[in-house]
């Protein structure tokens, strides 16, 4: 009879945002157990609150199938008493044993019966190794040095199969079917069945189902506000970390003083999202209301204390944000320059001092004005006010800020409030030309200072973010249609370059979406400049589906080929004496043509058109290719040939290299 | 309504009951708890140990003038280690709230990641913030390694901050307007403290005699740690000695750091000097520790 699974490991509590990722290899890796010991059943949910985590699992064998298995002994020609000897061994008789065929001749050989392994021991022999084999960002050891490491102590382990226990030891915590409740709502060594957990946990007050918690929360939301004029900011990011950092959560809903609402809306938002973890109200139209919604961990507030003593907190944070905007006011950000001086930009690259002043040269190398140059100097002073130091994830914002409130222009207050963006790349870029060239000039300084003391990413350590800097100056230029050029930014760095070459590849490809071989073809023509590198790939893009475009790519890449078999490397002229066949005359006349008009187009960057007129050659190509072979006795003609192909290729892979373009014929 | 030092009193008295021994604050400036010896020395080796002890931690950088409502020069910790660790510890710590008077069925507790580590200390752990109806009161830790070395038995620290739990069971929204006792505000007793402290810490500490000090104090500790090898009784050995002027340095590292004193090519390595006597200190320790036990068997 096959039987239910149960998992349940108890811990203190997880961080939130490691639970999904292990959810996700616990899955894997019990499905692997399965696979590995030949045991049908397959894991039918992985769930988790912060300290239970949950796997199911269905259809399990009570034991493994037996199994029939022939065992080879001796070679026929050892002889009876070899066969006798090995018979013993395996506890059988002479007459038991069957001679068979192998690769290396005839050989004595027995059937033997494996009987199959018990499910229950074999679960409880894998999954101490199981359960210490999950993945976590940083782990503790709790029993000793040596001992068992996780992400936070194991406290104990629900573990059965069908009405049984699966009986194993992991940091001294014997399995059992005992779980454990919400740690002031529920009970401590619940007994739980198979079937009876999820709802036995819930009667403690731990809702498993993390589906089940967000729908909580988010019902408990509408809920508050139903009847009101007010909505909550929608946050998905805050609502996924609540829904893990809560066992039976229910949102309450407070309020601050209208007063705190003259602070900027920033500095609101961020200590009621960042320090709090609220969600923000608004009101019709969409500005904040003196409200914030908060997750508790417990089922109600029915005094009103959660509600009060969360109040009291924001209200202290509040003011200290009003206290620190006006004791900052004591000194402009024009008279900070010179303490950026004491402020570490990186150990081995001195201070925000010289990186101020590093950011002015290269504003001014990318021909920025006055404003520009005065917001790249002033960008990082914000760094020593107190409200950044309280609120460092509005570094940049309050500079802005601070800049407007004290007499800079507007263009420089914006041009400090965006230098930091794109924070992703689903961030949008600065707003105006100024903040696009000062954001410009952070990025290129930290990459260009780090790659130049060789601190470089390696695999997956990026500790001072140089690929979203660098993706950052990507989803600048091309979205700010800028032309300076990859090569200018990188110094003439080629190892920078070539990271920045990466950074772009990615960019078209997975934030923007293109096929990856039309990338391919673009950038094997040309990257240095995005904004061209952009009009290209959308003419490829366009001209892609057109009928002549993949057989004039596919017959390209026939010519690439052509040429590097030939070991052809020159140029030099067609001469036109020595085209014999009319095919290969028609194709050098429409060469000429089209060149013509390529050319005129390309100055003019009007790709489309021109791609579309390499592609229109389709006709003379196939015909010559049907009609004519390269490879002439005469080695005058062959040579010939080849120098028609390769005027061909070199001269329209200007735009895009057709070769790299993947196509059915190859 | 509890008293500041009321809420102390049934705190302390809560974990001696649960085996702590209650010490006094360490007499020499620190800026957490986690420094003073009973912490740092005592989480070493393989001997179990409880303490519980309210530490006043000084933090020149975070003075205010006695302006800002939430923030000190100098704040009380209670300080509580208990090694091993118990099984049921964040239980234990949840019982410590309700003797101060918090029915956890009414309020929401929360417990959000926050790993503690120390350049200084070479020190770190992995724990969490304690978060009640939204205010964090406690780091809870677990260390794992203290003095660059992997400790033996894992001990937890719960480090209180109690000037914020008052408030929030006094339901005060200035520090300063805590009763410290009966009659008698926070402000009272601390005010002229907080204010004139930062203004020596920000404005006139002089930075030349602390800089001396701090080389004065550095080369007594790396004097002893250095003699250390080859001194004949270990077990009369000043180790905690040549702690105490560690501990020196650290102080004055955080006064020089208040005055804008170090610079950033400098900072790195002055962490860096205070680190190696540290961790030369817990060494000392360690061998010292294990030399008494040997003789002893």
């Amino acid at each position: 009879m096959a039987d239910k699974f149960l998992l349940e490991i108890g811990t203190e509590e997880i961080p939130d945002w490691m639970i999904p990722p292990a959810l996700d290899e616990l899955r894997e890796l019990f499905t692997k157990l399965l696979a590995d010991n030949e045991l049908s059943g397959e894991v039918t949910s992985v769930d988790a609150s912060p300290r239970h985590l949950v796997l199911r699992a269905g259809g399990l064998p009570v034991k493994q199938a037996d199994k029939d298995e022939l065992l080879t002994g001796p070679p026929k020609q050892a002889g009876a008493k070899a066969a006798g000897g090995f018979a013993k061994k395996q506890g059988a008789a002479v007459d038991d044993l069957q001679v068979v065929q192998t690769e290396k001749g005839e050989y004595y050989a027995i059937r033997k019966e494996i009987p199959g392994r018990q499910t229950r021991d074999i679960l409880a022999r894998s999954l101490p190794q199981l359960i210490l084999k999950l993945y976590w960002p940083k782990t503790m050891y709790w029993t000793g040095p040596g001992g068992p490491r996780f992400i936070r102590p194991i406290r104990w382990i629900v573990a059965l199969l069908g009405d049984d226990v699966v009986p194993f030891e992991l940091a001294g915590v014997q399995s059992g079917n005992l779980t454990y409740g919400h740690r002031r709502l529920g009970g401590a060594r619940v007994p739980v069945t198979v079937e009876n957990h999820e709802e036995q946990l819930e009667k403690n007050r731990v809702i498993v189902s993390a589906a089940k918690r967000r729908a909580r929360i988010e019902a408990g939301i509408a809920g508050l506000l139903d009847g009101t004029d007010l909505a909550v900011k929608p946050d998905e990011g805050l609502l996924q970390i609540l829904t893990y950092l809560t066992e039976y959560p229910t949102p309450i809903l407070g309020g601050f003083d209208e007063s705190f609402l003259d602070l900027p809306k920033e500095v609101l938002v961020t200590v009621m999202r960042h320090h709090q973890r609220y969600f923000s109200v608004v009101k019709p139209g969409g500005t904040l209301a003196p409200h914030f919604i908060a997750v508790m961990n417990i089922g109600a507030d029915p005094d009103g204390l959660v509600r009060e003593g969360n109040e009291r907190v924001l209200r202290a944070r509040f003011n200290d944000g009003r206290f620190f905007w006006d004791f900052d006011q004591r000194q402009k950000l024009a008279g900070r320059v010179e303490e950026l001086g004491s402020v570490t930009f990186h150990a081995k690259l001195g201070s925000y001092l010289d990186k101020a002043k590093r950011m002015v040269a290269i504003v001014e190398s990318l021909g920025g004005g006055e404003d520009a140059k005065r917001a790249a100097l002033l960008a990082k002073c914000d760094l020593t006010t107190e409200m950044v130091g309280e609120f460092p994830e509005l570094q940049g914002i309050i500079g802005g800020l601070y800049a407007k409130s004290q007499g800079e222009t507007e263009a420089v207050g914006d041009a400090i409030y965006d230098h930091y963006k794109p924070n992703s790349m689903e961030d949008g870029i600065p707003s105006t030309a100024d903040g696009r060239l000062v954001a410009l000039a952070d990025k290129i300084d930290t990459l260009r200072e780090c790659f130049r003391i060789g601190a470089v990413p390696t695999g997956s350590k990026d500790p001072l973010a140089l690929r979203r800097a660098a993706q950052g100056v990507v989803k600048i230029l091309v979205e700010g249609g800028l032309t300076h050029r990859i090569s200018e930014l990188a110094n003439g760095g080629e190892q920078l370059a070539a990271f920045f070459l990466d950074r772009i590849r990615y960019y078209y490809r997975d934030v923007r979406g293109f096929a990856y071989d039309e990338v391919n073809a673009v950038l094997a023509a040309g990257s240095d400049d995005l904004p061209d590198v952009e009009q290209r790939l959308t003419a490829i893009t366009a001209v892609r589906p057109t009928a002549d475009f993949e057989p004039i790519a596919a017959s390209f890449k026939r010519i690439k080929n052509i040429l590097s078999q030939a070991g052809f490397d020159g140029g030099g002229e067609v001469a036109i004496e020595l085209l014999r066949e009319q095919e290969e005359q028609e194709l050098y006349r429409t060469f000429l043509t089209v060149r013509e008009d390529v050319e005129g187009r390309r100055a003019k960057r009007e790709y489309q058109p021109a791609l579309e007129a390499i592609a229109s050659m389709r006709p003379q190509v196939d015909s010559f290719f049907d009609e004519v072979l390269v490879n002439a006795e005469e080695p005058d003609v062959r040579q010939n040939r080849l120098t028609l192909l390769a005027g061909l290729l070199n001269e329209f892979s200007s735009i895009a290299d057709f070769s790299e373009i993947v196509t059915a014929k190859g | 309504m509890d008293s500041f030092q009321n809420i102390l009193f049934k705190l302390k008295k809560y974990w001696g009951d649960r085996g702590a021994i209650l010490q006094e604050p360490y007499d020499i400036e620190v800026g957490a708890g986690t420094m003073c010896p009973e912490t740092f020395l005592r989480v070493l080796g393989p001997d179990p140990y409880r303490v519980a002890y309210v530490q006043p931690s000084r933090r020149p950088a975070d003075g205010r003038y006695g302006d800002n409502p939430n923030r000190l020069y100098k704040h009380q910790q209670l300080q509580v280690i208990l090694k091993p660790s118990p099984e049921d510890i964040v239980e234990q710590y949840m019982a410590s709230l309700e003797a101060i008077g918090i029915d956890l069925r009414k309020h929401d507790i929360k417990l959000e990641e926050d790993n503690w580590e120390s350049p200084t200390l070479g020190a770190w752990g992995i724990g969490w913030q304690v978060m009640l109806d939204g205010l964090e009161i406690t780091q809870f830790t677990y260390f794992q390694q203290v003095g660059g070395v992997d400790l033996e038995v894992v001990p937890v620290e719960l480090t209180y901050g109690l000037e914020r739990l008052s408030a929030f069971l006094q339901g005060k929204d200035s520090v300063y307007e805590i009763e410290w006792a009966p009659g008698v505000s926070y402000a009272d007793v601390r005010h002229p403290d907080e204010l004139q402290m930062s203004v020596y810490n920000f404005e006139l500490a002089d930075v030349s005699m602390l800089w001396k000090l701090f080389d004065l104090h550095e080369a007594e500790a790396r004097r002893l740690l250095e003699i250390y090898p080859d001194y004949e009784e270990k077990n009369r050995f000043p180790v905690l000695g040549a702690y105490e002027h560690v501990l020196k340095c650290s102080h004055l590292f955080n006064l020089l750091q208040a005055r804008g004193a170090i610079s950033v090519t400098e900072r790195a390595g002055v962490i860096q000097r205070v680190r190696r006597m540290a961790v030369g200190a817990a060494k000392a320790w360690l061998d010292q520790q294990a030399r008494a036990k040997e003789e002893a068997a």
